[in-house]
């Protein structure tokens, strides 16, 4: 699925299409030729730090903006030369949006209204998809008195009795305090689930992106580094940047030593020796400056040496803290040959809850979870 | 908006009250309430020189200085120049002046029938309130060329000349008119049911006439570039705007209607609260000097009542004035009585109604 | 110790207030007062006054008067919407459209015609609108026209010199409160299927509410005050309630009558406001808070 993304212009069973979509503003490009597919019912994210783009692409999308060039499409029907308020997709603002001069119910019934349904079924289809949102009896208050997990979803429900053929979503939860934020996620994807109907997501929160997604694309820079799902994006990321953008991660930079087919032997600006497997499908050479990435996960901590004989690479360090978080718990560990820091995951055995500060621990990896890539000159 | 309507209130009734009792005079300043030219300002600068006397001059109307010393009781100005007729009216009615002490008036140096004219219809309980200094008619101002046929008051509401023709909404208007349609409203002064008639029928012409009038003129100026610019081709006005027109452009005369110029007399009169009674009589005695008072005949267009004043003014002057009024012409004009107090009122309901008609 | 300081701060809080009564007893209670006194004054004879609501029954009973009065309102009024209409697509491009410098130019230059006075403009508007002026030459030399065309002393006149003279009191508050209308709430009007009409009545206007509504009052109050506009660009036929009050003031010397129509005018335009209010179901507190 996630290989046939970009360029598919053939597959006509995409619910949403851009192709080469490009927009610039004077002299600085936002979205570079960025193409994707996004295919009925799917929950799709588009996750990239601010300034990335990503909203900008959202907007072309939604038609508040005219791309510079290439083109949109809409259930194999491009989209592009019509305005906003034709299209057949909608749109939950970061804010939400929801028009504080009405009523809940209003607010539901305004798209409705606008397509010209009487009165009589408008309102109907308000009451059910209050009740769909658990908000039944509601319609008659005001904006201003629900919560704040109560208003996401009056500007979901707006959105979705006009039975669009996708909704876009701008950062709708990063108004939200944290407790209710990670309450939203899980209702969000319910709701998708329930309503059927396809979601474009945007956030710069991976965990957002992660959790919801069907399908997520990596944005950076104007251009998607990668389209895949999210254990793609984890466990295969396809570039330097997605390896360091998507979950947590230790980075080494250095200069390869020696390749042999996909292993290469890496010298890092510290000095230490480390084997690594090529990713990114670019060719490794002697000489290449390369950047190595290892989950925390991935590091097999131990304070006896000799249970990680069988790693390929090997450290010993000295413990700077424990983040205890349960079943996420994590250590700091130093380096201490280089003084280099590393972020490890602990067991959740329990087994180095005593651990002290100072204490002397070993760590190991094998190749396959420490992965190369190119470095890029602007990559940093 | 309270405070705005407020404002609004104020501005009108108490605005001029505080303005006029917070500016304190001191003892070597004159503060003379007048009409525009009457005090030229080298005037004032010689005055200043002989006298170490500065004068504060503000220019007005008959209406807004009675108004104006009605308000403070006859305080905020030294010296006075309300026309003679509006004098004894508004005194009898709010008190607002103090008799001239004719002693410290050089009767010498006025034209001796002005001088005893004004003093008899300034008198009030046996007192003297005024004395002349400019005086002047009200007449036609035409363009010869565009209207040769304006002889009379009544020709402005001849329809050749519809939008054509100007003059002011106030009581001279009416006055003027009722001689025009043959009647005599002086003589109808102490009688206030045959002046309502009078001015039933005049409301009715004016009514009538007023189509013909582009605008109603309110100042001196405004009349002058109406008729400087050919918006305005006949006009009811004094005569000495006329007159400054000629100077430029010959074809505007100043006409002695057929019917009588009204003839006017502004006069000094002493605010009853003034604080500088000597310097306005210094004023007065200095502005009265031939050779003065033809500077304000200069500045102002009009000849005042100093006797051989006319000696100093320029020859063209002389000639237009005698040019609008032959011997008989200057017989003819209709010098105002003395109004009696209440027919203004009346007046005024009649102005109004032309105004609001269509 | 606290004792003086609280006694202090309340020194503070007279000391500061002392100011805005003197000015409201001195400048606005005590004139109205001294107005509603002698505007229940009737003269019997020179000199001699008597109590009597004479003056207010004139108001009704002389048709001239309440009909300038219906006159002034009405042509304030249709001055007001007036003004409104041009002046809101005037504001929602300065506040809506425009960004940066643009923007403070545009501000700036609706609060130029301020820099002289009202005087001052309204004869701008003789010289340019009258029969030998320059708008009456220019048709003539364009050939719209084959002579003078006086375009002074009519109520169309007065009603561009009102409009032209409250359009900064509209564009301001209106400015102020489309600024503060979030552009994601009309691009979800859009969004949901409105069109341009739709997203105005249903969204922009109802944000606007407010602002308009104070725009409207301050606007028609100034107009209704208005008196130079009115008596200089409307010549003979200018009616206008505060000339009438200055005639009858200065001209007339009936203070007795001037003031009753003082209070008239107070008295009938805050009902216009209050039903105005009523209409549009706003409070005064929410337009001017």
């Amino acid at each position: 699925m996630t290989e046939q993304g970009p360029g598919g212009g053939h597959a006509p069973s995409y619910d949403l299409e851009c192709r080469n979509l490009v927009c610039r503003f004077g002299d600085f490009v936002a979205v570079n030729d960025v193409s994707f597919g996004v295919p009925e019912g799917d929950f799709f994210s588009i996750l990239g730090p601010s300034g990335c783009g990503k909203t900008t692409i959202l907007r072309m999308m939604a038609g508040f903006l005219q791309p510079t060039s290439g083109d949109f499409l809409i259930k194999g029907k491009s989209v592009i030369d019509m305005p906003p308020n034709r299209r057949p997709i909608n749109m939950v603002f970061q804010h939400l949006a929801l028009f504080p001069m009405m009523t809940v119910a209003e607010n539901i019934a305004y798209g409705l209204l606008r397509q010209g349904i009487n009165r009589i079924d408008a309102r109907k289809k308000v009451e059910d998809a209050l009740e769909r949102i658990g908000l039944p009896g509601s319609g008659e208050k005001k904006i201003k008195q629900l919560s704040g997990g109560q208003q996401q979803r009056v500007a979901i429900a707006r959105c979705l009795v006009l039975e669009p053929a996708a909704l876009l979503l701008d950062e709708p939860l990063g108004a939200l305090d944290l407790k209710l934020r990670e309450h939203m996620k899980v209702e969000l994807k319910k709701m998708q689930d329930q309503f059927g109907t396809t979601f474009v997501y945007i956030t710069h929160d991976q965990s957002e992106a992660l959790v919801m997604s069907d399908h997520v694309a990596v944005m950076n820079q104007g251009r998607f580094e990668q389209i895949g799902t999210p254990q793609d994006l984890y466990y295969q990321p396809a570039t330097a940047f997605v390896a360091g953008f998507v979950g947590d991660t230790n980075r080494w930079q250095g200069r390869v030593e020696s390749v042999d087919r996909d292993t290469v032997k890496v010298i890092t600006q510290d000095g230490v020796q480390l084997l690594a497997t090529a990713a990114g499908g670019e060719a490794l050479s002697q000489g290449s400056q390369v950047e190595i990435f290892v989950r925390p996960e991935a590091v097999v901590i131990t304070l006896e040496s000799e249970r990680i004989t069988s790693q390929d690479n090997r450290i010993t360090g000295e413990l700077i803290s424990v983040l205890f978080n349960g079943a996420n718990s994590r250590a700091l560990i130093r380096d201490r040959h280089t003084g280099g820091e590393l972020d490890v995951a602990l067991p959740q055995t329990g087994e180095f809850s005593h651990l002290q500060r100072g204490q002397e621990v070993h760590l190991g990896w094998s190749l396959a979870h420490a992965k190369a890539f190119i470095q890029k000159e602007s990559g940093g | 908006m309270f405070i705005k309507k407020g404002k609004l209130l104020t501005g009108i009734m108490l605005g001029t009250g505080l303005i006029l009792t917070t500016l304190q005079t001191n003892a070597e300043t004159l503060r003379l309430l007048t009409w525009g030219g009457y005090a030229p300002e080298k005037v004032v600068e010689m005055f200043k020189a002989e006298t170490g006397i500065k004068v504060e001059v503000t220019n007005s109307n008959n209406e807004e200085m009675i108004s104006k010393l009605r308000a403070t009781g006859g305080a905020g100005f030294d010296l006075a120049q309300p026309s003679q007729d509006r004098i004894a009216g508004a005194q009898s009615e709010y008190e607002i002046y103090k008799p001239i002490d004719l002693s410290k008036v050089d009767a010498s140096k006025f034209i001796t029938s002005m001088l005893e004219g004004t003093k008899k219809n300034t008198t009030v309980d046996g007192k003297v309130y005024g004395v002349p200094h400019v005086w002047g008619t009200s007449a036609l101002t035409v363009n010869t060329k565009v209207a040769p046929d304006v002889k009379d008051y009544l020709d402005l509401c001849n329809p050749k000349y519809a939008g054509k023709v100007s003059y002011r909404m106030k009581r001279p208007t009416l006055i003027a008119f009722a001689f025009a349609m043959g009647l005599d409203p002086f003589a109808a002064y102490g009688d206030t049911t045959s002046y309502k008639m009078i001015m039933d029928k005049v409301e009715a012409k004016l009514i009538e006439c007023k189509p013909n009038v582009k605008a109603y003129w309110s100042g001196g100026d405004a009349l002058i570039n109406l008729i400087r610019s050919d918006e305005v081709v006949a006009a009811m006005a004094w005569d000495g705007s006329g007159w400054k027109v000629n100077a430029e452009k010959p074809e505007v005369k100043t006409i002695a209607p057929t019917s009588g110029a009204l003839g006017w007399i502004d006069t000094f009169a002493l605010p009853k609260k003034t604080k500088a009674e000597n310097a306005a009589y210094q004023w007065i005695n200095f502005v009265m000097r031939p050779e003065i008072a033809a500077m304000i005949t200069e500045a102002a267009g009009n000849f005042t009542a100093a006797k051989d004043g006319d000696k100093f003014v320029e020859e063209s002057k002389r000639m237009r004035f005698q040019e609008t009024f032959p011997a008989a012409a200057i017989d003819n004009i209709k010098w105002y009585p003395p109004v009696p107090a209440g027919l203004e009122d009346m007046e005024g309901k009649v102005l109004d109604r032309v105004q609001a008609a269509k | 110790m606290s004792l003086s300081l609280r006694s202090a701060v309340r020194l503070n809080l007279i000391l500061l207030l002392i100011p805005v009564f003197l000015w409201l007893l001195l400048l606005i209670i005590l004139p109205h007062i001294d107005m509603l006194l002698v505007s229940t004054q009737v003269k019997v004879r020179p000199r001699v006054y008597e109590f009597s609501f004479a003056n207010y029954g004139e108001f009704f009973s002389e048709p001239l008067y309440w009909r300038t009065f219906a006159r002034t309102a009405i042509m304030s009024i249709a001055a007001t919407l007036l003004t409104l209409v041009i002046a809101f697509p005037v504001a929602y491009y300065i506040a809506k459209m425009l960004r940066g410098r643009m923007k403070s130019f545009l501000f700036l230059l609706c609060l130029v015609p301020f820099w002289v006075s009202e005087l001052v403009r309204t004869f701008g508007w003789m010289i340019l609108l009258r029969e030998s002026g320059v708008f009456s030459n220019l048709f003539q030399w364009i050939g719209f026209a084959d002579g003078p065309v006086e375009m002074l002393y009519n109520d169309a006149t007065i009603m561009v010199g009102l409009i032209y003279t409250s359009m900064l009191f509209m564009v301001v508050p209106l400015v102020t409160i489309l600024d503060s209308l979030d552009d994601s709430l009309v691009e979800a009007g859009y969004d949901l299927g409105g069109n341009a009409f739709t997203v105005l009545r249903t969204i922009i206007i109802p944000h606007a509410m407010p602002g308009i509504v104070s725009g409207c009052i301050v606007v028609f109050m100034l107009t209704l005050g208005n008196y130079l506009t009115p008596v200089l660009l409307g010549g003979k036929d200018s009616l206008w309630f505060t000339a009438q009050i200055y005639t009858q003031f200065i001209t007339r010397f009936n203070w007795e009558l001037g003031a009753a129509f003082g209070f008239l005018l107070l008295f009938l335009s805050s009902m216009i406001v209050w039903m105005g209010l009523k209409l549009s179901r706003q409070t005064l507190t929410e337009t001017m808070g």
